[in-house]
């Protein structure tokens, strides 16, 4: 695509406009996701020479890879968060950002989310949520509501969803909340809340696949999801009031956890600065 | 103890990152590097699974940092699928892999050399593979640095395959002075050079120097973008990742010889076993028969030629090997006399007189 | 000022389904990929909120001042 069709002045300086436009299926909530994170980019003034992505594999690992300038490590499905680590240990002052779905974060790389949390090392990771493995057509995710038809579950899913954010924030993040392509402004604000914390940061993102998702539940425009999302979000300080039953079916968004524990990476910089100390003395 | 030889090795290679996870009989490599890395400004992290051991090392390799992981047998087979990621973004980084005795647990505690074809083979798709495999501690200490030179000379994932009974020996080794130890440098180019083509082994941008470097594990251009739908940008990545190694094989290659005129019968071995298999030989021909002795440093890329050279000296091949017969088989494709494996498993060492008795009887 | 972006356009109907003030509507036209176009066909209650532009998946939509 030529540069002058490009008229978002924002996207030359921070992505490769020479690849869209993007992949995605028409209303892939992926592009929303896409979209915000440029606004977020480019309102927070980050110099993409700055930036690592790291990816996985599925829909939602490509809106960094390859549509983001920054240096780019697109790795295996459910690994980016265990790569990210070892970027991040060895460029502390780099931002490491890492963008996939709720497959790869959450259900094959769940133990390294859950660890990276526990660790509360500086990384942000946005976890786009489908409800599904896009990619491979529409089978049942870690995120699935209950009793959904999909491709694996033919009769109904009798899994439970999981909550990842609140698995996030219980496991020690120091930054933890959860928005819908739907509510495009608070999702850019979370966004950049993250980037500019200290410690592992998280932000769930409800995206619509209206797609491979979408034919199996009948909603086959990305409209449908976001008139679903805006219905059934509930703000996190209403939450707390409701109980579990009230609460089910319902996406709870809003900023779910923030704290200030240490970060992994200074931690380990510090022992460091103790033996050059010493062998200076 | 190899263990430690292996740690101190990478540490005079200038390895500044480790990631692992710990498992018998390598864990002493772990411990090893987690007490020395911070004392030289380098980073051990211990991560929640083999798997992410070896993402993080290549992440790290991006970074800039020079890295390892060590594991064994189980920890070796949940690293195959990103063995091939860094076979596939050329990522330079060295995994040991203490074999013990398998399959599944196994015996945990005991040693074997039941990986060497998973070495080989053990990630999907065309692939080639380079892995060193040392007989004693001095040798390990010095395969390690090795193994860092080749990974950086070659671009690729190296794999030091030791055993057990070499990682937990005890005996004496001599550190060089660091100025005899040559290393390889990362070969690097200009920004506008592409990393991932243009020449056989292309130099390596990095992150943090502001050139967008992106790396995927999925075919892709020479500027590292993905393109998985032509056939011909596939056919040339992999045909240069693999020719880079198979067209280097004669330099890859480390093997020692022990030759004598006259010898029908010849031992092919490798690792641990070839203490016993020295021995064996030596106390064969006090006895008076004559024997050559091969032992495989490098076993892959595999010393073809070597083993040519003794097939073509020798009437039958003895390979005593603590599996079931895996270089047996692959000493089998290059020869038409017959190859005899000496196969012990149970985590018991091969005792010399059984050798012996073998190359008597075939001598 | 509302400007499209035809060529990058999917035609998938968000901005129209919720532009608070119904600024934008489906037309005809189609484009080169064969997606329907959104039209700004009541530019004077544009308000400039900018949730179409954000809410785009494909960047598509620009709102800029005159
Ligand atoms: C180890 C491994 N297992 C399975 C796959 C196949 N696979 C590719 S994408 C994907 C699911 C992606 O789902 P998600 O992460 O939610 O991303 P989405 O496509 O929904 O955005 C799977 C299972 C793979 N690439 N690697
Ligand atoms: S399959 Fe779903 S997630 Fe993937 S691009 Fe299409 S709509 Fe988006
Ligand atoms: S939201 Fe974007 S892609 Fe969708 S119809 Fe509107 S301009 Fe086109
Ligand atoms: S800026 Fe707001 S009011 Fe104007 S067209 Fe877009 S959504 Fe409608
Ligand atoms: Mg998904």
């Amino acid at each position: 695509m030529k540069e002058d069709k490009i008229f978002h002045p924002r996207a030359n300086k921070y992505l490769r406009t020479e690849m869209l436009p993007t992949a995605f299926c028409p209303g892939c909530g992926c592009g929303t996701v896409l979209n915000g994170f440029l606004q977020a980019l480019d309102e927070l003034k980050l110099d993409p020479k700055e930036l690592v992505f790291v990816t996985g594999i599925g829909c939602s690992s490509w809106i960094p890879s390859p549509y983001f300038k920054g240096d780019t490590l697109h790795t295996t499905h459910g690994r980016p968060i265990a790569f990210a680590t070892g970027v991040k240990v060895m460029k502390p002052d780099m931002k490491v950002i890492v963008i996939a779905g709720d497959g790869d974060i959450a259900g094959i790389g769940g133990n390294h989310l859950i660890h990276a949390a526990r660790r509360n090392i500086d990384i942000s990771v946005f976890m786009v949520n489908n409800w599904n493995y896009g990619m491979t057509g529409g089978q049942v995710s870690p995120t699935t509501p209950f009793g959904v038809r999909t491709g694996t579950t033919p009769y109904g899913s009798a899994e439970h969803q999981l909550e990842a954010a609140e698995v996030v924030a219980a496991a020690g993040a120091n930054y933890v909340a959860r928005w819908t392509t739907y509510h495009v402004f608070p999702m850019v604000k979370a966004m950049q809340e993250a980037l500019r914390v200290k410690g592992f940061s998280f932000v769930e993102i409800i995206a619509q696949c209206p797609v491979s998702y979408g034919k199996m539940v009948k909603m086959r425009r990305g409209s449908d999801f976001l008139k679903l999302y805006k219905e059934k979000s509930v703000k996190v300080e209403k939450a707390r009031q409701m109980s579990d039953e009230e609460l089910e079916g319902k996406i709870v968004v809003g900023k779910l956890k923030e704290r200030k524990r240490t970060e992994f990476v200074s931690t380990l910089r510090q022992i460091n600065e103790r033996f050059r100390q010493e062998l200076a003395n | 103890m190899g263990d430690e030889a292996a740690a101190y090795g990478a540490l005079y290679a200038g390895c500044n990152f480790f990631a692992g996870y710990p498992i018998t009989p390598a864990s002493e490599i772990a411990e090893v590097m987690a007490r020395e890395l911070p004392r030289s400004d380098g980073y051990y992290v211990q991560m929640e699974d083999e798997i992410s051991s070896i993402s993080a090392i290549i992440g790290a390799v991006w970074a800039g940092g020079k890295a390892m992981t060590a594991t064994s047998g189980p920890g070796f087979s949940l690293m195959q699928e990103n063995i091939g990621y860094a076979i596939m973004t050329e990522t330079p980084c060295v995994l040991v892999n203490v074999q013990r005795s398998g399959p599944s647990t196994g015996q945990a505690t005991k040693p074997a050399q039941g990986d060497v074809l998973q070495a080989r083979w053990g990630t999907h798709g065309d692939h080639e593979i380079i892995a060193l495999s040392p007989s004693s501690v001095q040798e390990t200490f010095s395969l390690t640095i090795e193994a860092f030179n080749l990974s950086e000379k070659y671009r690729t994932l190296v794999i030091l395959l030791m055993d057990g009974e070499i990682g937990h020996l005890r005996e004496n080794i001599t550190f060089p002075p660091l100025e005899e130890i040559t290393l390889q440098e990362r070969k690097t180019g200009p920004a506008d050079a592409p990393s991932f083509g243009g020449a056989a082994v292309p130099p390596m941008s990095t992150f943090g120097q502001g050139r967008f470097v992106h790396v995927t594990g999925s075919t892709h251009k020479e500027n590292g973008m993905r393109d998985v739908s032509t056939q011909s940008v596939h056919q040339e990545l992999v045909t240069r990742l693999c020719g880079k190694i198979r067209d280097a094989r004669g330099e890859i290659w480390r093997i020692e010889e022990d030759y004598m005129p006259g010898a029908k019968v010849g031992v092919l071995t490798y690792g641990a076993t070839a203490r016993p298999a020295k021995g064996a030989v030596l106390e064969a021909r006090r006895q008076g028969t004559a024997v050559d002795f091969l032992r495989l440093i490098s076993i892959w890329p595999f010393p073809e030629e070597a083993v040519r050279k003794l097939a073509d000296r020798v009437d039958v091949i003895l390979v005593p090997e603590m599996n079931l017969g895996q270089i047996s088989r692959e000493v089998e494709r290059f020869t038409s006399k017959p190859v005899l494996p000496i196969s012990r498993i149970g985590g018991v060492i091969h005792r010399v007189e059984e050798i012996k008795d073998e190359i008597i009887a075939n001598g | 000022m509302i400007t499209i972006n035809e060529e990058l356009c999917k035609g998938c109907e968000i901005c129209t389904d919720f532009c608070p003030k119904k600024v934008l509507a489906s037309s005809n036209t189609i484009n080169k990929k064969g997606y329907y176009l959104p039209a700004a066909t009541h530019k004077d209650k544009c308000t400039g909120c900018r949730l179409c532009e954000l809410m785009c998946p494909e960047l598509a939509i620009l709102i800029s001042k005159e």
